[in-house]
C-alpha cells in the first residue's frame, strides 16, 4: 500500500527526471518546428521533382511507430549520444506532423494576398518572407501548441534509449526501493500538473486567435 | 552486408512466430480501440450533460487520462497496480492503457462532433415531439457520426503506432518477435525496416477501412462525398 516515506524519498528523483523531460522537449520541438517548416516549403515552393518523394518519406515517418524509430536509430547510429539522438528522432517525427500543419496554414492565406504580391511584382522570396509566412504562422500557432503538449507526453519514450528522464527515474527508483506505486503515481501527478495548465493555455490562445 | 547474409532463410524460419506477434499486435489494437470507442461515447456524451456534477466528473476523467501520458499510465498499470493487490495480464494492462488514453481523446471528438450538429436539428426534433433519447439516436448522432470518422481515423492510427510499447511490458507482440529476429541474425537495418514497413502497411489498411466508413456514413445522410 501507499508508503508516505517512500513517496517523499522518490520525489527528488522523479523531479530530476522531470527536468530532463522538459530539457529534451524544448530542443526537440525546436527541431520539429524548423524541419517541419522546411518540409512544408519544399512541398509548396520547392522543385517539383522533390515534392513527391519528400511527401512520401514524411508520410512513412508519420505513420510508423516512434518507439521503433528510436530503437532503429539507437542501433544504427551508435556515434551519437542517447539524448542528442533522442531529440533528433523525436524532432524529426513531429516535424512530419508540423509540416502538414504549416501546409494548411499556408493554404489558408487568402488568394488575394498572392494576387496583390503579383500586382506589386514582388520577388518570390519576398512574397514568402514578408507576406505569406507571417500570416501562415499566425494561423498555425494553436495547433503548434497542441503538438508541443503531445510531444511532451511522448518524451518518456526516450527512456528506452537510456535517457534518464522521468519514467526512467521512476522505474529505477521503483525497482531499487520496491516502491513502484509511489514512484509511478508521483510521475503521473507531475505530468498532470505540468500538462493541464499548458493545454488550458493553448485553448485560451486558440479562442483568442479564432476570428 | 555480410552480417545480413543469413537474414532471408532466418526470416523464413521465423515467419510463424512473426505471424503470432502480428496477431497479438492486431488483437491489442482492436481490443484497445473497442474500449476506447465505448469510453469515447460515454465520456463524450456525459460531458455534454446539463447537470454540472455529471459534466464535471466526465471532464475530470478526460483531463486526467489525457494529461498523464500513455507511457506513465501503462507502466503504472504494469508496475504499480500489483503493489495495491491487483495483478493484470500484460496484454490486459496494454489494452486498458490504450483504451483509457485514446478513449479520453476520443471523448473530445464525440463532444465536438455532437456540438457541431446544427441546433436547428435538435429543435426540429423537439417540434416533432421526439424524446431526448430518440432525438439523440435518430437525429443528432447519425449526423455527428459522419463528422467523427476522420478524427477517429487519426486516433486509430495513433493507437496502432503506440502498440510497440507492449513489448516493453513483456507482451510478445510483433515488435518483440522482430527484435528476436534481429538479435539472432544481426541484421538490424533489415529487421527494423521490415517492422516499420509492416506498421506502415497496417496503417494504410486501417485508413482505407475508415475512408470507406466515412463514405458510407455520408451516403446515409445523402451528403456530398458519399458513395
Amino acid at each position: 500500500m501507499w508508503d508516505g516515506e517512500a513517496a517523499r524519498a522518490a520525489l527528488p528523483a522523479v523531479l530530476e527526471g522531470f527536468g530532463v523531460t522538459v530539457l529534451a522537449t524544448v530542443p526537440a520541438f525546436a527541431v520539429a518546428m524548423l524541419l517541419g517548416l522546411v518540409l512544408a516549403l519544399v512541398q509548396r515552393a520547392g522543385p517539383g521533382w522533390l515534392a513527391l518523394p519528400v511527401r512520401g518519406a514524411a508520410a512513412f515517418v508519420r505513420t510508423t511507430p516512434l518507439l521503433v524509430q528510436l530503437f532503429a536509430a539507437w542501433v544504427l547510429v551508435p556515434a551519437l549520444d542517447a539524448p542528442v539522438l533522442g531529440v533528433l528522432v523525436l524532432g524529426t517525427h513531429y516535424a512530419t506532423y508540423l509540416s502538414e500543419v504549416y501546409r494548411t496554414g499556408i493554404d489558408a492565406v487568402p488568394k488575394g494576398q498572392w494576387e496583390a504580391c503579383t500586382a506589386l511584382s514582388l520577388p518570390r522570396r519576398r512574397v514568402w518572407r514578408a507576406v505569406v509566412l507571417p500570416q501562415a504562422v499566425r494561423n498555425v500557432l494553436p495547433p503548434l501548441g497542441n503538438y508541443a503538449v503531445s510531444m511532451f507526453k511522448e518524451t518518456p519514450l526516450l527512456s528506452v534509449i537510456t535517457v534518464h528522464e522521468m519514467v526512467h527515474e521512476a522505474n529505477t527508483f521503483g525497482s531499487t526501493h520496491f516502491a513502484y506505486l509511489e514512484s509511478f503515481t508521483l510521475a503521473a501527478a507531475v505530468f498532470l500538473l505540468a500538462s493541464w495548465p499548458t493545454s488550458v493555455l493553448v485553448r485560451r490562445l486558440e479562442a483568442r486567435l479564432a476570428v | 552486408m555480410p552480417v545480413a547474409a543469413g537474414f532471408l532463410p532466418e526470416l523464413r524460419r521465423a515467419l510463424p512466430r512473426l505471424a503470432e506477434g502480428l496477431l497479438v499486435t492486431v488483437e491489442a489494437t482492436v481490443l484497445g480501440a473497442a474500449l476506447a470507442l465505448v469510453l469515447a461515447y460515454v465520456l463524450g456524451l456525459l460531458s455534454r450533460s446539463a447537470r454540472l456534477p455529471v459534466r464535471g466528473g466526465a471532464r475530470l476523467v478526460v483531463e486526467f487520462f489525457r494529461g498523464t501520458s500513455l507511457y506513465v499510465q501503462l507502466f503504472w498499470l504494469f508496475f504499480a497496480l500489483p503493489m495495491v493487490g491487483f495483478r493484470l495480464e500484460p496484454l490486459a494492462c496494454a489494452v486498458l492503457a490504450l483504451g483509457l488514453n485514446y478513449g479520453a481523446y476520443g471523448a473530445e471528438v464525440v463532444r465536438g462532433a455532437v456540438a457541431a450538429v446544427p441546433r436547428a436539428q435538435t429543435e426540429a426534433g423537439i417540434a416533432l415531439g421526439m424524446g431526448a433519447g430518440l432525438r439523440l439516436r435518430r437525429v443528432v448522432l447519425p449526423q455527428a457520426h459522419a463528422l467523427m470518422v476522420a478524427p477517429f481515423k487519426n486516433l486509430l492510427v495513433q493507437l496502432l503506432k503506440a502498440t510497440p510499447l507492449l513489448s516493453l511490458v513483456t507482451v510478445p507482440d510483433l515488435t518483440f518477435q522482430i527484435d528476436q529476429l534481429r538479435s539472432s541474425t544481426g541484421a538490424t537495418a533489415a529487421s527494423y525496416l521490415l517492422l516499420l514497413g509492416l506498421y506502415f502497411g497496417m496503417a494504410v489498411v486501417l485508413s482505407l477501412l475508415m475512408n470507406a466508413l466515412e463514405r458510407a456514413a455520408k451516403a446515409r445522410l445523402g451528403q456530398e462525398g458519399g458513395a
